[in-house]
Formats: C-alpha cells, sequence, structure tokens
C-alpha cells in the first residue's frame, strides 16, 4: 500500500515538474519569437507559401464542420423557438452564437487538430534527422526560417478561415430554415445583418488572431525541441494537439471575460 | 586551423570529453576514431557550436568559436562544411533546392552563378541526373553524395564528416571516401573526419586520433596505429583490418 502510494506520489511529481519544465519552455519559446520576428531577413515569401498551405490544407474540413454545425445548431434551435412564438429572431440568435463563440473556437480547434500536430512533426522530424543542425551549421537561422515564418502564417490564416466558416455555417443554417418554412436568402441575411453588432463580430475575430498564435507556437515548439528519434516526433505531434486545444479553451474562457470587460455593450 | 584546448562535456553523470585537446594543420586531413558513445560526433557537434561543451577552448582560424557572437559566428560557419551521418537534406526541397540555399541564404549571387555552382558540384559527386529529384527517390549512397555537394557548394575552408561511410557497402564506401580526398585537393580543405571505417580512413588520413574514456588515447599516422603493439589498438582495428585486407 506504501509503495503504490510512494509511486503515485513519484509519478505525479515527474508529471507535475514535467508540465512546467514545458510551460517554462514555451514561455521562453514565445519571448525569442517575439524578438526575432521583427528582425530582418523577413521571409514574406515563406510566410505566404505556409498560409496558403495551411489554408488550404484546411479549408474542405472546417467547411464542412461549419456546414453541419449551421445545420444541426438551427435544426436544435426552431422548435424551442417555435415553442415560445420566437422563430423570427432565429437568424439572428444562430447568427450571435455562431460569430461570438462557435465560429472562432470550433474552426480554431480543427485547425489546431490539423495544423498544430502537422508543425510538430514536421519539424519533430526535421530535428531528429539534423535538418535543423544542417541549417543551423549552413550560417542560416532556423528559427527564423522555420519557426516564425510558421507562427506568423497560423496567426493571420486562422482569422481567415474562421470568417469562412462563419459564412458556410450561415449557409447551413439558411438550409435548414428553409427546409421547414418560406424565407428568402435576403430575408435571412437582413435579420443577420441587424442582428449581429460591431462589438458581436470584433472580439469574435481578434481572439482567433490569438489562437492562430497558440497552435503556431505549440506545434512548433514541440516539434523544434523533439528528442529521441520516431518516438519523440510521434509525441511531439499529439502533444501538440492535445497542449494548443486546451489552450485554445483556457484562453477563450479568459478572452470571454475580459471582452464583456472591455466591451459592456456585449451581453 | 583548428586548436582544441582542454574540452570536457558531460551529459548528466555521463562524462563524454575528458581534457581534449589536439590541432589540426591548414590542408591537413585529420581522422577521429573510437568506440561508438565516445563522443566523436558531441566533438564535432562542439566544434562548430552546436554543442556547448562545459568547458576548454576551441579556436577555428584563430577565432575562439566559444566567445563569437551570433553574426561572427553565422560568419564562421559560412567557411565550414558539414557532411552529417544521416546526410540532413531537407526532405521538402528538391536537389537543387538543397543545393541553393545555402547560397541564396547566405551570399549575394546572381541565377546564373548560383546555377553554375550546383551543376559544378553536382558534376564533381557525379549527380547530374539528380538535379530534380528529391531525396526521397535517392539511395543511402547518392544522399551521401548529394549531402556532400551541398556541404562544399559553399567552397569551405574546413570539411568536418561524421561518419561519411557508415551504412553504405564497402564498394559505395569506397567511392565516397575518394570523392572526398579528390575534393580536398580540388578545393583546398581541410578536414576532420569522424569514422569507424578503417578503409574510409586509409584513403583520407594524413594522421588519426583515438578517443576512448573522454581521452585521446593514441594519435599518429593511419598506419602508426594499425601496427601498434598496443593491446587496446589491436582489438580496435582487428576486425576492420581482416575485413579491409579482404577487400583490398
Amino acid at each position: 500500500m506504501k509503495f503504490q502510494k510512494d509511486k503515485l506520489f513519484a509519478v505525479t511529481q515527474h508529471r507535475l515538474s514535467s508540465f512546467f519544465e514545458t510551460l517554462a519552455g514555451l514561455s521562453i519559446f514565445s519571448i525569442r519569437f517575439s524578438k526575432e520576428v521583427f528582425l530582418p531577413p523577413y521571409e514574406g515569401v515563406e510566410i505566404r507559401k505556409h498560409m496558403i498551405e495551411l489554408g488550404m490544407k484546411t479549408l474542405p474540413i472546417v467547411g464542412v464542420t461549419g456546414f453541419i454545425i449551421g445545420l444541426v445548431m438551427t435544426m436544435q434551435l426552431q422548435p424551442v423557438l417555435q415553442r415560445f412564438g420566437a422563430e423570427a429572431f432565429l437568424p439572428g440568435a444562430i447568427a450571435i452564437t455562431i460569430v461570438r463563440e462557435l465560429g472562432p473556437v470550433i474552426t480554431a480547434l480543427i485547425f489546431a487538430g490539423r495544423v498544430s500536430s502537422g508543425i510538430g512533426a514536421e519539424l519533430g522530424s526535421m530535428r531528429v534527422t539534423e535538418q535543423i543542425d544542417a541549417m543551423e551549421v549552413s550560417g542560416v537561422n532556423p528559427f527564423r526560417f522555420l519557426v516564425v515564418t510558421r507562427v506568423v502564417a497560423t496567426t493571420f490564416i486562422l482569422p481567415i478561415l474562421t470568417v469562412y466558416v462563419i459564412f458556410i455555417s450561415l449557409v447551413g443554417s439558411y438550409i435548414a430554415v428553409v427546409l421547414v418554412q418560406n424565407m428568402t436568402w435576403e430575408y435571412f441575411t437582413g435579420r443577420v445583418i441587424f442582428a449581429v453588432e460591431f462589438a458581436d463580430a470584433v472580439p469574435g475575430i481578434l481572439k482567433t488572431f490569438i489562437f492562430g498564435y497558440i497552435v503556431g507556437i505549440v506545434g512548433a515548439y514541440l516539434g523544434f525541441n523533439a528528442k529521441n528519434g520516431t518516438e519523440g516526433v510521434g509525441k511531439a505531434s499529439t502533444t501538440s494537439v492535445v497542449a494548443s486545444s486546451l489552450l485554445i479553451l483556457i484562453f477563450d474562457m479568459v478572452l470571454v471575460k475580459l471582452t464583456l470587460w472591455l466591451w459592456p455593450t456585449v451581453k | 586551423m583548428v586548436e582544441i584546448k582542454d574540452l570536457h562535456k558531460s551529459f548528466d553523470d555521463l562524462v563524454v570529453l575528458n581534457g581534449v585537446s589536439f590541432s589540426v594543420e591548414m590542408g591537413q586531413n585529420m581522422v577521429v576514431f573510437g568506440r561508438s558513445g565516445t563522443g566523436k560526433s558531441v566533438l564535432l557537434k562542439c566544434l562548430i557550436r552546436l554543442m556547448i561543451p562545459d568547458s576548454g577552448e576551441i579556436f577555428i582560424k584563430d577565432k575562439n568559436v566559444l566567445n563569437l557572437n551570433r553574426k561572427e559566428l553565422n560568419d564562421l560557419r559560412k567557411d565550414i562544411g558539414f557532411l552529417f551521418q544521416g546526410s540532413a537534406l531537407y526532405d521538402s526541397m528538391s536537389v537543387r533546392e538543397n543545393l541553393e540555399f545555402p547560397l541564396i541564404r547566405n551570399f549575394s549571387l546572381e541565377q546564373d552563378e548560383i546555377d553554375d555552382r550546383v551543376h559544378r558540384v553536382l558534376e564533381a559527386v557525379d549527380l547530374s541526373d539528380a538535379i530534380d529529384k528529391m531525396p526521397s527517390e535517392l539511395s543511402g549512397g547518392m544522399r551521401k553524395r548529394v549531402g556532400l555537394a551541398r556541404s562544399i557548394i559553399t567552397e569551405p575552408k574546413l570539411m568536418l564528416y561524421d561518419e561519411p561511410t557508415t551504412g553504405l557497402d564497402p564498394i559505395t564506401s569506397k567511392e565516397i571516401s575518394t570523392l572526398i580526398v579528390d575534393l580536398q585537393h580540388a578545393f583546398k580543405m581541410t578536414s576532420i573526419v569522424v569514422t569507424h571505417d578503417v578503409l574510409c580512413a586509409k584513403i583520407i588520413a594524413d594522421c588519426a586520433i583515438v578517443l576512448d574514456g573522454g581521452h585521446i588515447v593514441h594519435e599518429g599516422t593511419i598506419e602508426e596505429l594499425l601496427t601498434a603493439e598496443d593491446p587496446f589498438l589491436k582489438n580496435f582495428f582487428s576486425d576492420e583490418v581482416i575485413n579491409n585486407n579482404g577487400r583490398d
């Protein structure tokens, strides 16, 4: 019994110390990023290449997910609103939910699953096959070429994907509405525009810059520091998804509170 | 050209280098022997500051590598070529892009000059046909050759080779070793070669050192080491000598 207790204590201690070690490492890595991102040479071509690559890779899956979410949310909400005789509010209610919360968070989580693991695996594999060392030896700063470009790309591509997902979700929602009642697209979008205020849209989109940064920096950190061969690459890849998804949800919680505090009209 | 003084490097409790000192003259080819895990690759990585030693001094071209700032280190690295054990070709780039990469990043060269250098080094390693191939399409020997071509494309003064013939068959191994010597003469380079392939060492080396237990336990020419009466060296080289005689 005592042996089991000691073992449990040792495992907990090891996990906690490893967690704080990773957190400290990630913080130092982020500080290095914030220094290096403003230093020339600016890798515009690489950033654009990664933005296109990552955007194209995620576009189909986030599109399908957005469409289904819009459709299903509407199908679920319609009978509820009908019960209270508030069917007219359906487009507005759906739009506000998607713009403020569901669109940004769902897109970010899917993006994390698709991209963070990819970055972790790619850089991890480059680390264990000494490609990063080779880059450094040839006088090129691998941090700037591999990390900065990817993190900047994820930071700027996620908001674009989010806007796309919001639009597709609204299309899905409209189709769900049309299946059960007569409503023109013009009327639907009119209700949406009427309901969604500037203070709903802007914080929702702004926070996706932070989510994009999280996806990029977590994947890059774990991949760039991968150890122990192929096992390390696999670990970097899976841990990237778990860690970035968790951080997205934690930051979302903080950012929602912050938004409500900064824009009191968003209630 | 290269001078190392009292180099120490440990990983936790494991002492890998324990007071290693040696020097390599300009134009000389030195081979570093040692059993697996005796710190040969660590030594090479410390030389170019991919790893930071615990103590000691490293001078390359009279510059103390450990005291250089980032820019000075990068400038120095432009004069050094490094052939990694697994070649370390960039997977996502074609052979041409692999070769162009250090030139585009570090030198302000016209595209014509870059193309010219790419073709020249590929010809030197006899792989002109592979210019548009991806690394995944190349065999082990071809990868080594491309790795070698990428290392010499910047015309370095110092070449570091980490196990250049590991994993290759004896014929390809001999070809790579001969190629290294040919390039050495063509580009007038100094080199340090980490290996335990005696055949490779016989072809390349002007002098050699043997690492064991973190120290240099023997140094001299290859012939001196191969004919020495020391039990450790006899044991170390016995199998290799038999194999190489068989090959010759």
